[in-house]
């Protein structure tokens, strides 16, 4: 780990301030990549702000249709949400199934999301789900958010405030893990909404995205056999030693269907 | 039997410890005014070295000393030294190339050594090894086995890629009754090459006393003697009795700790350069690139069979990779740990086996867990299969028509060893038993009916421990006895520590031996300390490796403890008046036979360091004894294991349903390390079989380079465990006791195996190399997908 200056700021606004004041200035949330990373010596930040004192930052809220989620949230507090279990049993199952407990113990919704790592998890909930990504400047549609790999809409300075969630008909959330790290080799969230179908997969590619071919027939008729014949190209997909491409794509296609049969 | 003696399942006395965080590791260990070494390690798997220029690091804030190859070159440093000669098929010794504690000239696989840091703090000296400026000159890696061979391969050494080309067995003889053969079944397989990965990093502590002149090292060592005797005599050049090793607390070793490593040496040699104690810790991806690896064979193997389906011979090609260069025991694991062990839990009368171990730009390869024995296990158990479905024969049949009959021990194989005892069919029996063998066909076809294939397999193995013999091992090429040595030492009150060269890092010593002297000399576990793992302590040791540490560990203690109860005879004889023929020994009293005149093992103990009336002019005072046991042959623990596996085709997950191991590791001390020691091999083998893969792609670097993609079993990936014993006792050891360290991952990767072909059987699977991966049985579901990633 590499020198860095260290803040704890107590509002969102002192916060925003410190990382547009620094371009080298790096967020820290639960800190499950940063951490690792600055131990690694693979990040070199001149500053890292601690966002774990903003009060305002952590919190659930059910209301109107739509779970809202601080920031600061941890994935265990998701999980173990009686609102949200009731409300959106999905999206606290997808939590309970982060990591291990030490990483939902730390880990939060909103470090996850800015990262947008290409096998997160909450970056399908949020696709599947047509989540709103609200920021200390502006809303950010789940859709207009997930760029690609590591990379998001979030402008530097920029500190994602809550996350909310309409809450749909039906979702359920199921992934492949990765045989060694158990991150999401493929990852499939489906949600049937008022709107129609919402299908999203994290793991497979760069970044989480949207599979329409599937999201198009489910909208037709909700039921696994409206996903069958239906494939993902393994053209662009991750290849490791796990899996190759032609492989991730066949599995986007099992946990898509029994994503729909947990979904009920 | 004694309360919490042998045969008791009483809990691990070390345990409290460990699980309340009280060990003590090498880790722990700080030394007043210690500096930290950073190893700089190569990144590129084979290159010349140019030019290290260490002006800069040197002159970083905190740094205190900066060290390249040659520094330590000047010193004449030796490099680190080989074990094991094995000679080539025409008695020419092996190639054994240096092996230079920090790389000279040439770096030869990523994370070979190249320089040292040694700073104030850990990240001073991090920060200064960015500023070292190294150039090398590339050279083309050599990364697969068969390949290293072939002709124009880059050399890894000056004599090139084969470090020797041997053989065991009568080869006219197999080539007679291949002639004569009804069948021959043939299989090319991979064993696949792993990372031992104990839980605790290796860590070295290196201090200097100038006013005594004396090294010590701590370390994280399975056998402090004999880094002891390879460091002193063959790297650094001291004189043991100046030189302390001491191997605390070990957090698991797997063999992987039995090796002299470079860090260990480098520390004990920079202390009195320093002069400050120099500490180093392994973060867990040195132990990747630094730690000794695991199994990494190629095979290709027949088995010549009659109409009856009894083996006529078996002809055996592997070969071994030995890495970049050959760690302290490399030569011996594919060899006489390996090779010996083809007759299996078999008849087989004829046995020819061809061995080429070669040098590869890899972490370099030495025993884990089993070490050939697995190799041999797996080879064996895959063709039997193979020849049962080339037969038509049902595979329990074909194996029970095969096995050596319980009446035909001692039992002598073609392959040089001489089992002692065994009964195959009884542990056979057990599994099945325990398995429901009978029940299987149902329960596949309840599988079947929820979309799963279900696959049974098994796997009957024999293996050699307790190792060795000296004058055998030193005949076959080890440059070390393999004896162990114990002191038990009674103390005035009756207690009584137990000094042992064996080392306990994870197998409960502390608890086994202590049962052991609880039983023979009737005191409570509660008045026995085991002490282990320094040199300044213990009178000798070879260590603990090879599931020796009881059937000849154990058998030391034995002898001392003989010892003991001789002389306190001679004690009691005098203090109650009596011919020492008359004194009887039992539960911890000592009395004149008929007679209810008695003396209890504690007023022994007292007078014998108070003689106040005493035999002195016939017997010295003290109740303190030690034994050297070199054993009389290897022990042979074996069983059968059987597997059930349910594989999801939609995506190729094997799921280890159910599984029933029942060994004969001879006399059981206690039962329930026993049944630890079962659980820990058969969730290594396992992990073997269906997920551990250390992968390197074409230039040499480490693609499973740490936990993110190096896939370590976890308890979810297990069931739980139907264990079981059906003993034969040993015949040549006192206890009567064979070893359990290793027949879990031993026995277990062809059952698995075994199983995955089984349940694959309508797919017109053969043989599939492990790790059976989601992506290689989802592959062979789907008919012909390219198998490898990229």
């Amino acid at each position: 780990m590499y020198d860095f200056a260290y803040h704890k700021p107590a509002t969102v606004a002192d916060a925003a301030k410190l990382l547009a004041a620094d371009g080298d200035a790096k967020a820290l949330a639960g800190g499950q990549t940063l951490i690792p990373t600055l131990k690694q010596r693979l990040a070199k930040p001149s500053a890292v702000v601690d966002l774990s004192a903003i009060k305002d930052l952590a919190g659930i809220a059910v209301a109107g249709g739509t779970v809202t989620i601080g920031a600061m949230t941890r994935h265990g507090d998701v999980a173990a949400s009686a609102d949200i279990k009731k409300a959106l049993p999905a999206l606290a199952a997808l939590a309970d199934g982060i990591g291990d407990p030490q990483v939902r113990n730390r880990g939060t919704i909103g470090g996850s999301i800015a990262n947008n790592d290409p096998a997160a998890d909450y970056p399908a909930a949020c696709l599947a789900l047509g989540a709103t990504i609200k920021t200390n400047t502006r809303e950010i549609p789940a859709d207009a958010f997930f760029l690609g790999m590591f990379e998001t809409a979030l402008k530097p300075g920029e500190l994602i405030v809550s996350v909310s969630f309409p809450i749909p008909e039906k979702a359920a959330y199921v992934k492949f893990g990765q045989p060694a790290s158990r991150y999401a080799l493929v990852g499939v969230m489906v949600a049937k909404t008022a709107a129609g179908a919402r299908v999203a997969v994290t793991g497979a590619a760069s970044a989480v995205f949207r599979w329409a071919d599937a999201e198009a027939a489910l909208s037709k008729a909700w039921g696994t056999a409206s996903l069958d014949g239906i494939k993902v190209a393994p053209d662009g997909l991750n290849s490791d030693i796990h899996a190759a491409a032609d492989y991730r794509a066949h599995l986007v296609g099992v946990m898509a269907k029994r994503a729909v049969t947990a979904a009920g | 039997m004694a309360i919490d003696g042998i045969g008791a399942a009483v809990r691990r006395k070390e345990d409290y410890r460990f699980l309340t965080g009280q060990g003590n590791y090498t880790d722990d260990i700080s030394r007043p005014n210690q500096v930290h070494a950073y190893f700089v390690r190569a990144q590129t798997a084979h290159a010349k070295i140019v030019r290290i220029d260490t002006a800069n690091a040197k002159a970083a804030e905190g740094v205190v000393a900066v060290f390249t190859g040659p520094d330590m070159a000047v010193d004449a440093i030796g490099g680190l030294p080989c074990g094991w000669l094995v000679k080539n098929k025409d008695g020419s010794p092996m190639q054994e190339p240096a092996h230079p504690v920090l790389a000279i000239e040439r770096v030869r696989h990523v994370g070979d050594p190249i320089a040292v840091i040694v700073a104030e703090t850990l990240a001073q000296a991090k920060d200064a090894a960015e500023l070292l400026d190294i150039e090398l000159e590339d050279l083309p890696a050599v990364v697969g086995l068969v390949d290293a061979l072939k002709p124009g391969a880059q050399p890894v050494h000056a004599g090139g890629n084969l470090c020797f080309d041997w053989h065991i067995g009568d080869a006219d003889q197999v080539a007679a009754a291949f002639k004569n053969a009804y069948k021959v079944a043939k299989i090319d397989l991979v064993n696949n090459r792993l990372i031992a990965n104990p839980m605790e990093p290796r860590a070295a502590v290196g201090e200097y006393d100038r006013a005594t002149g004396e090294y010590t090292l701590f370390t994280t060592s399975q056998n402090p003697h004999v880094i002891r005797l390879l460091m002193g005599a063959f790297v650094l050049h001291i004189p043991e009795s100046r030189l302390r090793v001491v191997a605390p607390d070990v957090g698991g070793g797997f063999g992987s700790k039995i090796y002299h490593y470079a860090e260990e040496a480098f520390v004990t040699w920079a202390a009195p350069k320093i002069g400050r104690p120099v500490k180093w810790t392994a973060e867990r991806g040195e132990g990747f690139l630094s730690d000794a690896q695991g199994r990494d064979h190629v095979s290709h193997a027949e088995l010549a069979l009659d109409k009856d389906g009894k083996f006529l011979a078996l002809k055996v090609n592997t070969l071994a990779n030995m890495g970049a260069y050959l760690s302290t025991f490399a030569p011996a694991i594919p060899t006489y740990l390996y090779a010996t062990l083809l007759a299996g839990v078999y008849t087989t009368p004829a046995i020819y086996a061809e061995v080429k171990a070669v040098f590869t730009n890899t972490v370099p390869v030495d025993a884990y867990r089993g070490a050939g024995r697995p190799e041999a296990a797996f080879l064996i158990e895959r063709i039997v299969d193979i020849a049962a479905a080339e037969m038509g024969m049902d595979r329990i049949e074909i194996r029970k028509r095969n096995f050596i009959p319980t009446n035909a021990f001692p039992y002598q194989t073609p392959v040089a060893l001489q089992y002692d005892s065994g009964d195959y069919f009884a542990t056979l029996d057990g599994a099945m038993k325990a398995i429901d063998y009978a029940g299987f066909e149902a329960r596949r076809a309840a599988a079947a009916t929820n979309g799963k294939l279900r696959g049974i397999g098994i796997s009957t193995y024999v293996e050699a421990c307790g190792i060795a013999p000296s004058n055998i091992a030193g005949a076959l090429g080890a440059r070390a006895g393999l004896y162990e040595c114990a002191n038990v030492r009674v103390h005035p009150t009756g207690s009584v520590t137990l000094f042992t060269g064996c080392h306990s890092h994870g197998q409960g010593h502390e608890t086994t031996y202590a049962q052991l002297i609880a039983e023979r000399l009737g005191i409570g576990l509660d008045q026995i300390e085991v002490s282990h793992g320094d040199t300044n302590k213990i009178p000798f040791g070879m260590g603990t490796y090879g599931s020796r540490s009881l059937a000849v560990g154990g058998t030391a203690v034995v002898k001392a403890l003989d010892k003991i109860v001789d002389k306190a005879k001679k004690i009691a004889a005098h203090l109650l008046e009596a011919a020492e023929a008359d004194i009887e020994f039992k539960d911890g009293k000592f009395t004149v036979a008929g007679t209810d005149k008695s003396k209890s093992f504690g007023e022994i103990a007292l007078t014998a360091y108070v003689p106040h009336n005493y035999p002195l002019e016939t017997l010295e005072p003290g109740l303190d004894e030690t034994a050297f046991y070199d054993p009389k042959n290897f022990t042979f623990p074996g069983g059968a294991h059987i597997c059930e596996v349910e594989i999801d085709p939609q995506t190729g997950v094997v799921k280890v349903v159910d599984f029933a191991a029942c060994d004969d590791v001879g006399r059981v001390v206690n039962p329930m390390i026993v049944e630890g020691q079962v659980h820990g091999g058969l969730a290594q083998g396992i992990g073997q079989a269906l997920m551990e893969e250390c992968v390197y792609d074409d230039k040499g670097q480490l693609r499973s380079g740490s936990f993110m993609d190096y896939t370590m079993p976890r308890a979810d990936d297990l069931p739980s465990f139907k264990v079981s014993t059906a003993i034969t006792l040993c015949t040549h050891n006192p206890l009567g006791v064979k070893g359990v360290g290793e027949v879990g991952a031993i026995g277990s990767p062809p059952a698995v195996i075994n199983a995955v072909v089984d349940a694959l059987k309508d797919y017109g699977v053969r043989h599939i190399d492990m790790p059976a991966t989601p992506q290689k049985i989802w592959a062979i579901v789907n008919g012909g997908h390219r198998m490898a990633a990229e």
